[in-house]
């Protein structure tokens, strides 16, 4: 490895943690949905101030390649992260869908109360 | 009443129920329409309860049974707006649910000539022989939109009645039986509809009976939910 895939590597993940964290910071991302990146992030920084890590981790599972670790660790990850996105879709469309029929239950009862109202008013006087 | 972009048909609909059905209350769910169906449904003398976008026949449904809890009332039937339910037949549903919770107007049942043939029809075979043994009855159509619920089907469905696709008339089916609701069937006539035709397309037939299969299997996977008897009169 040359100096400068070192430097890349580094580089590379420190700008993956800065974007997470500063899109933490002006709370354009939620905590419970930065943990996986935070997590991923960490672990590129790890690897990549100390690449023995890889080799060191890869030899303790036994993965002939410590390149395929990174990969399945990398697939891994995202995949968790997809789920994650599904199962608060999922959320978000029930929500969504209960505001829908409150509404239109609201709706209704309003045209209820202003039809009554218009009714007492003309009787009224 | 569900109904989606029914302004041909649904005016026509909400008159005969009001004249056939005196004293009812007709409430159509507008589920998102484009077109004029809220107004052609006011015509009618129905109330209108508009969702802001289009949730499904189960989204609409929903609205209906809470609606229904809201103001009090006992049994909630649901109508088609195209016009192919006779709201004649509501007496009969009505006269069932005396001893059931949930009764199903049926379409093959002896009544009436309505006919489907080929896969879809076989699809719909298999739907019926599995969903009749969860419900433990004989039922012959299941995914009729045509059926009536009494107090205690109103208020389980009002709080978990499905939004899913097939979730109307397949899931509710299952929620309602292990929710040990008595199911019944009642043979109805079907009129032709309004507008638009059956689909006889083999290759929808299938989609559609994978899609009913997979909501029949998801639907018996979930938990039951129990049905929560009222609290006791003070």
């Amino acid at each position: 490895m040359t100096v400068a895939t070192y430097i890349f590597g580094v580089l590379s993940a420190l700008l993956t943690l800065g974007v997470v964290i500063e899109m933490l910071r002006r709370r354009r991302l939620r905590e419970r949905h930065a943990v996986w990146w935070l997590i991923a992030g960490t672990m590129a920084l790890v690897i990549g101030v100390f690449p023995g890590t890889l080799e060191w981790a890869a030899d303790l599972i036994g993965v002939e390649v410590p390149l395929n670790l990174v990969f399945f660790v990398s697939v891994a990850v995202l995949f968790l992260v997809c789920i994650q996105h599904s199962a608060e879709l999922t959320a978000l469309e029930t929500k969504t869908r209960i505001l829908a029929e409150n509404s239109a239950l609201h709706e209704l009862r309003i045209e209820k109360l202003e039809s009554d109202a218009r009714a007492t008013d003309s009787s009224g006087r | 009443m569900p109904a989606f972009n029914e302004e041909e048909a649904v005016r026509q609909v909400v008159l005969e129920v009001l004249e056939k059905l005196p004293g009812v209350s007709c409430l159509v769910v507008d589920d998102g329409s484009s077109d004029r169906t809220i107004e052609e449904a006011r015509a009618g003398g129905a109330l209108v309860a508009r969702l802001p976008f289009n949730l499904g026949v189960g989204g609409a449904m929903r609205v209906g049974f809470r609606y229904a809890i809201e103001h009090g009332f006992d049994n909630v039937v649901q109508v088609d707006s195209d016009g192919q339910h006779d709201p004649a037949n509501v007496y009969a549903l009505l006269d069932s649910l005396q001893t059931a919770d949930l009764v199903l107007g049926a379409r093959f049942a002896g009544e009436g000539t309505y006919t489907v043939r080929g896969p879809r029809r076989w699809a719909m075979v298999v739907l019926s022989t599995f969903l009749s043994s969860t419900a433990r009855t004989k039922l012959t159509d299941t995914t009729s939109g045509f059926r009536a619920s009494g107090p205690r089907a109103v208020r389980l469905f009002a709080e978990h009645y499905p939004a899913e696709y097939l979730g109307d008339t397949i899931e509710s089916l299952v929620i309602a039986a292990r929710a040990k609701c008595v199911i019944k069937q009642v043979p109805v006539s079907m009129r032709v509809r309004a507008g638009g035709k059956p689909s006889h397309d083999p290759f929808k037939a299938a989609a559609y009976l994978g899609r009913a299969s997979m909501a029949l299997l998801f639907a018996l996977m979930r938990p039951p939910v129990p049905l929560h008897e009222p609290e006791p009169e003070r």
